[in-house]
């Protein structure tokens, strides 16, 4: 049982990502996340999804979307070399005073940035891998998370290598 | 100018379509209105769900693309069970289905359904056609997308406007775009041959295991020759029955839950499985540790999917069944044939464990069956509902070509056997059409009768009549303790129905009228319909219990050994 992250690249259509997510559903595949946009070419789309299983299952989980019409590359990335990123949005409890210093200095050294200051409250936006996110959700527990939500997870192979929209 | 549906008739024409099953309705006045003088053969069926199995039993029977068409909501809904069958079966079907207007959708409008979102499980793909620019394209991309790589249904749904709206024909998007993620594989990897070939030579024991894949891939042919020039015993799936003629030395009939007990014991035995176009489904495997527990196993499927989803597989081949096989024959070495012994030990246990048949004198469905297959001398084409009947006529008959046996497998559709026979016989006009059908199934789908009686269809309906839900009934008692609970069925007068509809018919009671009363309805001309009275209890034997090993089955032929000598 491992997390892989697959790249999937899609035609750009309406219902596309009913069909992807539909499949796991009805199969039985658990998403841990799912991430969707547009990409460098218009008419595609990318799909970064994280699923759990042995390599049974995500074999088979690249094969049934491989069947999927609309579905033109499934890349593992796990398996090669790869960045991956998440954002995350947190809003926490931050009275004036010593609480809401002290929270900026965590949020200075995770590299997060404060976007909004309300009254009572911050929100703190934070970028990078599932780890470090859980890690400055830990410490910023205490405080009070009124709020978070997050992207799931982005990926690219590093280097050269690609999984181009122009082959 | 022409109007959506005039395109969407011109372009069916031009894909050579020739017949339509179908059921009208608000949304597809505009296709209707365009069939009143379209050269194109429209059949009115009684329900959308026997349009859409009609279709499929065209498709099977034909190997083409068949075609349905229905209204939008109710209608489309009707159509869904249909669908899954052709899904679970792989049969090129497009089903066309009226939709409100565009403009209307998502509003919860009068007869409006979100058919696209229903089948998307149950499709190959599907489509919402929101530009009658993009009509043309569309159906041409539904049909390569039915017809091609493992086939399967696909869904056109058709708001209204889109049909009435009127557009100058060379304003149409007409080819089909480059299908950047539809890319189907046919041939087979030359290593993953070569490799294949080499287990083959090394094996004792080799047993192909074929599937519905060889009957649509239309690689019988190749089947025989490839079994013939290496010398394996071939078991077939029920799906695959009529890949090799029933009579073939080389022939173990069917395997699996109600396999012959030769066919089970040959997997159980063997040590090189090769399964072509078949999917290891639970039906056929039983326990899937005890399937071919010693064999190294060599796997032909076009859709790489199937490779591995149930058992772990030595060598995957992925691409068109008949040009693997082809290759295979061509760079296999002729006298490295295979057999003598283990080909003799399968022999005896072909002669030693037939298929039991009770020669009492009463009512048995299996001499119905094998005097029926005799009257035909093996030919024509059986259509099966599903259930006992289905059983009793793939263990029984004798059939000798593919596209010959249609039944439902992988979904188990009863109701599918009666209107797939119409389908059939519009496929294959000079051919004579038998259904096989329970009383319990063949009241699922009985209003087509009137389709029948309409256009007087030849099909002949043989209906082994129970008085029960056959099948149901056989596990309520054997794994039930004989709780009959809710699958006994009143005596209907099947005949009298059909005389209401004018259609001719008969009650047989005695075994000694099988013969003259399956003569008289082949002789007919048009339509007839028997009604076999047959033993109320009878099972379908062998039987391996649900959880078993494919070797463990009960109701065998003599004793409980395998008598291996």
């Amino acid at each position: 049982m491992s997390q892989h992250i697959l790249g999937v690249l899609v035609e750009n259509r309406s219902g596309v990502l009913a069909r992807v997510s539909g499949l796991f559903s009805r199969r039985g595949f658990n998403i841990e996340s799912l991430a969707v946009g547009t990409c460098e070419s218009p008419d595609m789309s990318r799909i970064t999804i994280v699923a759990g299983g042995d390599d049974l299952h995500i074999e088979q989980i690249k094969k049934q979307l491989n069947k999927l019409i609309e579905v033109i590359k499934v890349t593992d990335i796990t398996e090669r070399s790869h960045v991956a990123r998440e954002l995350a949005l947190i809003k926490v409890n931050a009275d004036p005073g010593q609480a809401r210093s002290e929270i900026m200095q965590i949020a200075g050294i995770f590299r997060a940035k404060i976007i909004d200051v309300g009254q009572k409250t911050l929100v703190v936006e934070v970028t990078g891998d599932c780890e470090k996110i859980r890690a400055i959700e830990d410490l910023l527990k205490p405080y009070g998370i009124t709020e978070l939500v997050r992207t799931g997870v982005v990926a690219l192979q590093r280097g050269e290598s690609t999984n181009p929209t122009n082959k | 100018m022409k109007t959506g549906a005039g395109i969407l008739i011109d372009s069916l024409k031009e894909l050579g379509v020739e017949i339509i099953f179908g059921y009208p309705g608000g949304a597809v006045l505009p296709i209707y209105d365009e069939l009143y003088e379209a050269d194109i053969k429209h059949i009115l069926v009684r329900h959308e769900q026997a349009a859409v199995h009609a279709a499929d039993g065209y498709a099977r029977a034909s190997g083409r693309v068949g075609v349905c068409l229905s209204t939008s909501g109710p209608g489309a809904c009707n159509l869904v069970s249909g669908i899954a069958t052709a899904n679970m079966d792989s049969v090129p079907v497009v089903a066309l289905t009226g939709q409100v207007p565009t403009e209307m959708l998502g509003n919860d409008a009068f007869q409006e359904s979100d058919i696209t979102g229903i089948t998307m499980p149950v499709t190959k793909h599907n489509f919402l056609v929101k530009d009658v620019k993009e009509l043309k394209r569309t159906v041409k991309e539904a049909f390569l997308i039915a017809g091609t790589g493992r086939k399967g249904p696909v869904l056109i749904d058709l708001p209204k406007d889109v049909l009435t709206e009127k557009i100058n024909p060379e304003d149409l998007y007409s080819d089909v775009p480059d299908l950047k993620g539809y890319k189907p594989t046919y041939k087979g990897h030359p290593n993953q041959i070569k490799k294949a070939l080499d287990l083959i030579n090394e094996s004792k024991k080799p047993v192909i295991y074929a599937g519905g894949g060889v009957i649509a891939a239309g690689a019988s042919g190749e089947l025989v020759r490839f079994a013939e020039m290496f010398e394996i015993p071939v078991t077939t799936t029920m799906m695959g029955l009529g890949a090799i003629p029933a009579k073939h030395p080389l022939n173990l009939g069917m395997l699996g839950m109600h396999g012959t007990e030769y066919a089970n014991y040959a997997i159980t035995e063997c040590d090189l499985l090769i399964a072509i176009g078949a999917r290891f489904d639970d039906r056929v495997t039983g326990k899937i540790e005890h399937f071919a527990p010693d064999a190294n196993i060599i796997h032909i499927d076009i859709d790489p999917a199937e490779i591995g989803k149930n058992i772990a597989v030595n060598i995957p081949i992925v691409g068109d069944a008949g040009q693997i096989l082809a290759d295979m024959i061509e760079r296999g070495k002729p006298g490295e044939q295979k057999g003598t012994e283990w080909t003799k030990q399968v022999h005896k246990w072909r002669e030693n464990h037939p298929l039991k048949i009770i020669d009492d004198g009463k009512l048995h469905p299996q001499s119905v069956i094998r005097k029926l297959s005799e009257i035909l001398n093996g030919e024509g084409i059986i259509v099966s509902e599903v259930g006992q009947n289905q059983m009793w006529a793939a263990q029984h008959y004798s059939f000798k070509n593919p596209r010959q046996w249609i039944s439902s497998g992988g979904l188990g559709m009863m109701g599918f056997g009666f209107p797939a026979a119409i389908g059939a016989q519009y496929a294959r006009p000079n051919e004579h059409v038998v259904l096989i059908a329970g009383d319990g199934s063949f009241q699922m789908n009985i209003q087509e009768l009137g389709t029948v009686a309409q256009y007087r269809i030849p099909v002949k309906m043989v209906i082994l009549n129970n008085m029960y839900l056959g099948m149901v009934r056989q596990w309520q008692e054997l794994f039930y303790e004989k709780r009959y609970s809710y699958t006994d069925l009143p005596e209907v007068d099947f005949v009298g129905i059909a005389r209401a509809y004018g259609i001719p018919g008969r009650k047989v009671e005695s075994a000694d009228d099988i013969e003259e009363s399956l003569r008289k309805a082949i002789e007919t001309d048009g339509p007839y319909l028997l009604d076999f009275r047959i033993e109320r209890e009878e099972n379908v034997f062998p039987m391996v219990p649900a959880g078993a090993g494919i070797s463990e089955m009960i109701g065998k032929h003599e004793t409980d050994d395998k008598g291996d000598d």
